[in-house]
């Protein structure tokens, strides 16, 4: 196929959106579409999930594991907010295209959420605030969607992370959830300042006189499953 | 006859040339924890013959050196009898956590499993482990998330002592300076003497007391503790 044809096919592409075949060595084609279902749910006792926050990328991590958390993802970690971390996704060059979720998932609940790249060496990130916790969020950090064919799906475990932006008080001014009803957001940063895997939900029985939380808000990994399904 | 000896020559020089290097990689593991550190770390790669530790199987004596004093010199000296390829101590010291290390290889032919292990500060005898894990073979970036296992050779009585030697009971140091003293104990006895997954540390809020020289709101962590990335080149 010369390149004049190449460039023709993937225009109508383009223009039919399905339905569009292409040869396998035409992988690098950047204008070949594809679609992708990710459905997340809940897997916590009761914390319920802030509003998901997804992107597709190129390689490789994005929530800076192990380093100082981005101002966007504070914000969704402390507060719940994820519209300053999508914008952050938006003006990633490595970032292709994300997605909101429309609220909250409750525990034992999920959402389906579509996605559309046109990236051959696609990953996906999404994350959300444990909302009865200082600032833990669930994560997934770069999966590789590369070797999903059409119709296959992908299941993945998601872990707790820290922001590590704000001290894991538990007390009742400083968690936004329902279980407090206190502070989300603030500029300070009184933790570690790195994302970590988060050490967990201790309560006022481990010594934490000032815990609002209870044993029902306890949590282990994961905290969420995600299954991924290309669809075309 | 000479002319004979010339072929044979030549080929015991062939056989007795090294095993042909299999593909180079990097092994990239960063900390997860929050507060926990880890002792110098042991990374190889080995033959699918070898392994250091296995879950549901008693640790072996140079296990326990590492699991409960950091000390990784018997390992490596198991590794070197059997051809593996070794990288000792990546980070030169402990790995703090949010802290990442690399080590490089370039694998003997037969070594195409990874292992991994390393004492996490402050436990009794938890480490971060990887056990003989197929190295993969294509090129491309691979993650993997470890957990922490504990060797079952020493109870869990969470008391700073200075003890790392292996059969002495206690926690060799706390790096992250955050711990207490003149704890009772948490526990005396261990109920699975093999190698499992650690159950975590419970550490109270009394800094001068309480069962534990722990931290509570500082020690405990939740599975996974590291990432590793592989790179295969």
């Amino acid at each position: 196929m010369n390149i004049g044809m190449k460039i023709a096919v993937a225009l109508s592409c383009v223009a039919l959106l399905q339905g569009c075949h292409h040869d396998d060595d035409d992988d690098d084609q950047p204008l070949s579409l594809m679609d992708f279902s990710v459905m997340t749910t809940n897997l916590t006792n009761n914390q319920p999930l802030s509003p998901l926050a997804l992107a597709l990328h190129g390689e490789s991590e994005l929530l800076n594991v192990g380093m100082s958390a981005s101002k966007g993802l504070e914000h969704m970690a402390e507060g719940g907010d994820n519209t300053l971390l999508l914008e952050e996704f938006v003006l990633n060059e490595r970032v292709d295209t994300t997605a909101s979720g429309t609220g909250l998932i409750m525990p034992g609940d999920y959402e389906t959420l579509m996605l559309t790249t046109s990236l051959s060496d696609v990953h996906l990130s999404l994350s959300s605030m444990l909302v009865n916790s200082n600032d833990g969020f669930v994560a997934v950090d770069g999966a590789a969607l590369n070797e999903l064919k059409v119709g296959e799906s992908l299941t993945l475990y998601a872990p707790v992370y820290d922001a590590g932006t704000e001290a894991n008080s538990e007390s009742m001014a400083t968690i936004p959830g329902p279980a407090a009803g206190g502070e989300g957001y603030n500029s300070e940063r009184d933790d570690r300042d790195f994302v970590s895997i988060h050490p967990g939900i201790l309560t006022e029985t481990s010594g934490l006189v000032d815990s609002v939380l209870n044993s029902g808000h306890r949590f282990d990994n994961p905290a969420a499953k995600v299954v991924v399904t290309r669809l075309q | 006859m000479k002319k004979r000896m010339i072929p044979l020559l030549t080929l015991a020089a062939l056989s007795a040339t090294p095993a042909m290097a299999d593909k180079d990689f990097d092994a990239t593991l960063t900390n997860l924890t929050h507060s926990l550190y880890f002792t110098p770390l042991l990374v190889t790669a080995h033959d699918d013959s070898t392994y250091l530790f296995k879950s549901g199987m008693a640790a072996s004596a140079n296990l326990q050196a590492m699991a409960e004093g950091g000390d990784i010199a018997g390992l490596s000296m198991d590794l070197a009898a059997v051809n593996a390829d070794i990288v000792e101590n990546p980070a030169a010291g402990l790995l703090a956590p949010g802290a990442s290390t690399t080590a490089s290889f370039t694998p003997m032919k037969e070594n195409e499993q990874l292992s991994i292990v390393g004492m996490m500060l402050p436990t009794n005898d938890g480490f971060v482990g990887l056990n003989s894990l197929d190295i993969p073979e294509k090129k491309g970036t691979y993650t993997y998330y470890l957990n922490a296992y504990d060797a079952g050779t020493e109870a869990n009585n969470e008391i700073i002592n200075g003890g790392g030697m292996p059969g002495v009971l206690g926690i060799p140091a706390d790096p992250s300076g955050m711990s207490g003293v003149n704890g009772t104990g948490v526990v005396d006895n261990e109920h699975n003497m093999t190698v499992h997954i650690h159950r975590g540390a419970v550490g109270d809020m009394d800094a001068m007391g309480g069962s534990s020289d722990l931290n509570s709101g500082v020690h405990r962590w939740l599975n996974p503790v590291a990432k590793l990335v592989i790179t295969v080149k």
